[in-house]
């Protein structure tokens, strides 16, 4: 596939993933409302050739569902994935009969109609996925081998036996597993947790994707190895121009390596922008708070810390006006009322929070 | 010394009989102190032997497991010697212990107080309508509201089983509290609450608190001194102040700088290359030698002696000078 440069790798807009709740049968019969989770609610963001995005928040804030919808495990409600510039998904809805209609008015299977520009197959070949747990996410009773090899035969790449080799032993030492051939025959319970992180990577780096998505790749991990593989994913971005969206609940973590932040809270951006100026100026008083928390290896920093009660509520369930008023420790009248809009505070840091739009207002009234 | 400590151990070493008929060296002679109302945090990677000393001293090694060496010494008790019936006494009393991974640690077909309510009345501690509440009394030392007491845990999020938990290992009012990994699997904010809270009960209580973590930076944040531990023994030991300022050993050196720093956040983080040793097949110089990045001849041959590199700062390093500890 040639891309322009100037064509993004991943650009996503408006995007929207709502999942209904199941019903009880008597509520059913009773034709209630069914009730509906937004896990990701109109969000967008692009995300540039060899880029590193860092996308953060906490549990249950719906950074999981967009990496599952970026890469077809979740069909998107509404919005739109654009993959180098294809589109991947477009909004569709499901008829009465399970069918599903396309916003032109086809109708069709599932997988046919939701990617009617790219299938997931191919899509799948340039992006690819790095789960959170490597104790979960290697199949114990396949060798090494076998499951980096495994990506090259679902797509039929490398069919030659030397090439299928060459292939996987590349892959293996680009992931820092040297000499590859002695982890050929391995078991992924012979290996240590970071050495299977490794294997994960590997098998996802054998396609030479453009993309990877990172789902807390480190979090399960000892300290001393959560830096081997920071620094692994910063080397393959480096070396092999791949993009990366990481996503983690540690701003710590992200510090050294991402280009970009968005900080994510129930569902929305609250606020994005490069990490230096995120880290250094942060605006959004959620992001204020989650870096006050990080815990920092130094006695004599103990800082004050925003330490925000209770967690993050139910995306069932999302508070009126700005999402986070119930939380937040500056907190305004028109905050339980009206959701803010993003306001640009640096060089593409944008925040959405009404202290800003104030202190905007304030701004541009003075210069007046 | 001015103030004899809550808690001290002595050249404690555990062997471990493995399936295939080999003899693991899990912990060898390991020693470190806790004041009454102090917080010490054991470090280490995964394996390194941290888990092992709490249930060492708790005496709830598995069956597989041997104490070979060393005292435990409990306000002036030795642990060791106590038969299980007296054991059993000590336990939850004197001390307990916040079990890792609050996800499975609570029973889940039982309601949050009732498991709370069963060692209070397990230990014939007071009547079934007083531990009612006391059990109410800990929900809210923990942060629990009234009425989620009788749910479920998998009612639960993580954060507030990890309450729980807890308020579990409170419910006998023991005077020192062992927490494994309390926060490995929660959010930071979370986590945030969860060490507040532990540090709230701490001061109000006057517990002494050991915080078993492989996050350096969560030891900075809340403990009064540290060991470090590395394949079964303890490679450096010391206040907080001079272990993040001046770390003598180079594994703490390493360790402190693969952390991801806010305030620096550029250039490639410090890696320690390789895996920790296995128990059944240690290096027989220093534990550390093979993947030291200071290393000498004398470290693949002999073990470095504990020395004591300034008044309360201990290091176990052929490169650090001092005369050789107490203990």
């Amino acid at each position: 596939m040639l891309t322009p440069e100037s064509v993004p790798v991943l650009e996503v807009s408006h995007l929207v993933k709502s999942f209904a709740v199941r019903q009880s049968i008597l509520a059913a019969l009773q034709r209630k409302p069914t009730t509906e989770i937004r896990a990701v609610d109109d969000v967008s963001f692009k995300l540039e050739r060899g880029e590193v995005l860092a996308l953060v928040g906490e549990s249950g804030c719906g950074k999981t569902t967009i990496a599952k919808t970026l890469i077809g495990l979740e069909e998107p409600t509404s919005g739109e994935i654009r993959f180098s510039g294809e589109i991947v998904s477009a909004s569709a809805r499901r008829t009465r009969a399970g069918l599903l209609v396309l916003d032109s008015g086809r109708v069709g299977t599932r997988e046919h109609m939701t990617l009617p520009h790219m299938s997931l197959k191919r899509l799948r070949q340039h992006a690819q996925m790095i789960f959170q747990d490597p104790y979960e996410s290697l199949n114990p009773r396949s060798t090494v081998f076998d499951i980096v090899a495994e990506p090259l035969e679902v797509h039929g790449l490398a069919r030659k036996r030397e090439e299928r080799l060459d292939r996987v032993r590349s892959a293996l030492d680009d992931a820092g597993l040297r000499p590859a051939e002695s982890f050929f025959e391995r078991f992924p319970h012979e290996l240590s947790g970071g050495q299977r992180q490794r294997v994960v990577i590997a098998g996802a780096m054998v396609l030479k994707p453009e993309l990877l998505l990172a789902d807390e790749p480190v979090s399960m991990l000892d300290v001393s190895i959560r830096a081997e593989i920071l620094n692994l994913l910063s080397d393959l971005r480096r070396e092999r121009g791949v993009s990366i969206l990481f996503i983690t609940h540690d701003l710590g973590t992200v510090a050294h390596f991402a280009d970009r932040i968005a900080v994510m809270y129930l569902g929305r951006l609250v606020e994005f922008g490069p990490t230096r100026e995120v880290l250094q100026q942060p605006q959004h008083p959620y992001t204020k708070a989650l870096l006050s928390v990080v815990p920092v290896p130094n006695p004599r920093l103990r800082r004050e810390r925003v330490i925000l009660q209770g967690e993050t509520p139910n995306a069932a369930n999302i508070p009126p006006g700005c999402r986070f008023h119930p939380r937040c420790p500056v907190v305004m009248g028109r905050c339980e009322d009206e959701d803010p809009p993003y306001t640009l505070v640096g060089e593409r840091h944008e925040a959405a929070c009404w202290l800003l739009e104030q202190s905007g207002s304030e701004r541009a009234a003075a210069a007046a | 010394m001015a103030e004899s400590p809550l808690l001290s151990v002595r050249h404690l070493s555990v062997d471990f009989l493995m399936q295939d008929g080999q003899k693991g060296h899990a912990l060898e002679d390991v020693s470190f102190d806790i004041l009454q109302g102090h917080t010490l945090g054991l470090v280490g990677e995964s394996g390194c032997g941290k888990t092992t000393t709490l249930m060492a001293i708790m005496r709830l090694l598995p069956a597989s497991a041997r104490i070979t060496t060393g005292q435990v010494n409990y306000n002036g008790q030795d642990l060791l010697s106590l038969s299980e019936r007296q054991m059993r006494d000590f336990r939850w009393k004197e001390m307990s212990i916040v079990f890792q991974g609050a996800m499975n640690a609570l029973n889940p077909v039982m309601r949050i107080d009732e498991q709370i309510r069963e060692p209070i009345l397990l230990h014939h501690l007071m009547t079934s309508s007083q531990a009612a509440g006391r059990v109410g009394e800990l929900m809210e030392l923990v942060g629990i509201p009234k009425e989620r007491a009788s749910q479920y845990p998998h009612e639960y999020s993580g954060g507030m089983r990890q309450r729980a938990m807890i308020a579990l290992a409170l419910a006998c009012s023991p005077s020192l509290l062992f927490a494994d990994e309390p926060t490995t699997a929660l959010d930071v904010m979370i986590q945030a609450q969860v060490l507040e809270l532990l540090k709230g009960i701490q001061e109000k209580l006057g517990l002494a608190i050991v915080l078993v973590t492989h996050d350096l930076g969560v030891v900075a944040e809340v403990c009064d001194s540290v060991a470090v531990m590395y394949g079964g023994k303890v490679a450096e030991s010391g206040s907080i102040d001079s272990i993040y300022n001046t770390p003598q050993h180079p594994y703490t050196e390493r360790l402190l700088q693969s952390f991801p720093d806010l305030n620096r956040p550029a250039g490639d983080l410090a890696s320690i290359p390789g895996t920790p040793p296995r128990v059944t097949d240690l290096p027989p110089g220093c534990r550390f030698e093979p993947r030291c990045y200071k290393r000498i001849e004398i470290c693949a041959t002999t073990a470095p002696p504990m020395l004591e590199t300034s008044p309360g700062h201990r290091a176990a390093c052929h490169l650090c000078r001092g005369p050789v500890s107490s203990y």
